[in-house]
């Protein structure tokens, strides 16, 4: 059993001036002279310690899942479709310097650098499931802020009524992308009731210390009541819309894949079950556990939902 | 082509056993992962590499076996018929495993759920009718059965053609995007079931190998 109690897991103490995790570029720089970038260990060599503190509001009483299964079983199809690929091939990926673009119906469009986004924001560490479609689950302790203090920042207008995200494009980094198993740059939306939801958060890091790039590196959406291909990674864009945006996985596969994409036990994959899920790290006799609706956030979200038909809108 | 000539003088022949070690290899690192020997593990999701792994196996050696007849023939080398009995049980051995990881691990032996799971989820229906066929086979490999059956031995073994098929599509519809390893398998089985209807497109008399006995 590879899982620690989540009281037991300490959290980072120290105080992080901010030049030191903006400089993880020195960091890179450093490795690079040592020779220990691009070999694929799946560690996060560049990992910079983050200050957070535990916010018991958001924060699950369950098992956390080790730190080497959340880095090492990933689905991040930019770095290749096996859950092994992304920390084996991220290793050559630069999540520093980072903007984003921020456009559409807000009154302060224009390109953020990741410092620009990051400096008013107190980060909080939170214990979330994670429940991907392909009925397995985790539990993380991600290191972020809520996503609606930052959109809140760019003022949205009333024409704003959903958020389209999207991922870098960088094929030379990003080996996964230079075969069309989906249509790149990954998209993907929320409508902005959701997206200003509470529960919804943006991620910098996990286990107290900045992401690694398997995870998502420098900035990604956790939305823990839906299923994981939502929780967009390595974000570049944000933009305001009036219309539902079109999001990858509803692309590829739309009779599978809906935008809301809320985690539902009672509505099934055409082609399996989502009534279960597989814990990992719970090991190889562990049985199934029973899928919850909205992945156990229900009390907090179901609202969002009232009056809309959840089969219909999978 | 002849047969081989069955006055040749009976000596050990290392064919055999290195393909029979060589086709136990992907179960014993299996093995060897599942109990964690020598820092080897089936990593965060061992319920699915076990599943993955056997399944995989089993549908490689399962076409491997569909080659056996076209590589003997192109290559003129009829000895490679032998191996192809061994090649047949090992992929069932895999693909049996297979069904049994998925009915205790990954079920945990719910049996209402596992036979909703059989009929609702198409993947799976094909997948269980690929293994159903390929029982008769396994049962009827024998020396004992080959003379009991026949020629009607040949039309029965022509089942797994239909398994094979059946378990390219299994794979084939259980990815969510990434189509290209399922879509290599069924282009090698199209390839060969092309391999088939050429050497029997009218005109070219009976197959050009006869049907060895398998010692």
């Amino acid at each position: 059993m590879r899982r620690t109690q989540a009281s037991l897991q300490p959290l980072p103490s120290e105080i992080t001036p901010p030049e030191r995790y903006f400089n993880r570029r020195d960091v890179i720089t450093a490795l690079a002279a040592a020779g220990a970038v691009g070999t694929g260990i799946p560690r996060n060599v560049l990992a910079a310690p983050l200050k957070a503190t535990r916010n018991p509001r958001f924060s699950l009483n369950e098992d956390i899942n080790s730190f080497e299964d959340i880095t090492s079983y990933n689905n991040f199809y930019e770095f290749g479709t096996d859950k092994a690929d992304p920390a084996q091939r991220a290793g050559r990926f630069k999540p520093q310097p980072w903007s984003m673009v921020v456009a559409g119906e807000c009154a302060k469009p224009g390109t953020y650098t990741l410092e620009d986004i990051l400096k008013p924001h107190a980060l909080e560490e939170r214990i979330y499931r994670l429940r991907c479609v392909e009925a397995w689950s985790m539990v993380i302790p991600w290191v972020g802020f809520p996503l609606g203090a930052l959109l809140q920042r760019f003022e949205p207008n009333s024409k704003a009524r959903y958020v389209a995200f999207k991922t870098v494009l960088r094929p030379d980094e990003m080996p996964g992308q230079r075969f069309p198993v989906l249509d790149w740059p990954y998209v993907e939306g929320l409508r902005i009731d959701e997206a200003m939801h509470p529960l919804a958060l943006l991620a910098v890091g996990l286990y107290g210390q900045t992401l690694p790039n398997q995870n998502g590196a420098p900035l990604r959406l956790v939305v823990p009541w839906k299923y994981g291909f939502k929780s967009i990674k390595s974000i570049v864009e944000i933009r305001f819309t009036e219309r539902q945006p079109a999001t990858s996985w509803n692309i590829s596969a739309p009779r599978e894949y809906g935008f809301y994409a809320n985690v539902n036990p009672a509505v099934d994959h055409p082609r399996w079950s989502q009534a279960q899920e597989r814990r990992i790290g719970a090991g190889l006799f562990a049985s199934k556990q029973a899928t919850l609706p909205f992945n156990g956030y229900a009390a907090q979200v179901a609202a969002l939902y009232s009056g809309l038909d959840l089969r219909r809108f999978y | 082509m002849n047969p081989p000539a069955r006055t040749a003088k009976r000596r050990f022949r290392a064919d055999k056993p290195v393909v029979f070690l060589l086709c136990s290899l992907p179960l014993l690192r299996l093995v060897l992962r599942a109990f964690g020997v020598s820092s080897l593990s089936l990593g965060p999701n061992p319920v699915e590499a076990l599943l993955h792994g056997l399944g995989l196996w089993g549908l490689r050696l399962l076409l491997l076996t569909l080659c056996v007849r076209p590589a003997t023939v192109t290559l003129r080398q009829p000895r490679l018929m032998r191996l192809r009995r061994m090649l047949g049980l090992w992929a069932f051995t895999y693909l049996a495993l297979h069904f049994l990881t998925w009915l205790v691990l990954d079920r945990g032996l719910d049996l209402s759920g596992i036979a909703a799971d059989i009929v609702k989820r198409p993947f799976i229906s094909v997948g269980f009718a690929a293994l159903l066929l390929l029982i008769p086979l396994a049962v009827t490999s024998t020396d004992r059965w080959m003379r009991r059956l026949g020629r009607r031995w040949h039309s029965l073994h022509g089942l797994v053609y239909v398994a094979a098929l059946l378990g390219s599509l299994h794979f084939l519809w259980l990815v969510k995007a990434d189509w290209r390893e399922p879509a290599l398998y069924i282009t090698a089985y199209m390839a060969l079931m092309a391999w088939r209807w050429w050497k029997r497109r009218p005109g070219v008399g009976k197959s050009p190998m006869q049907p060895l006995r398998q010692t």
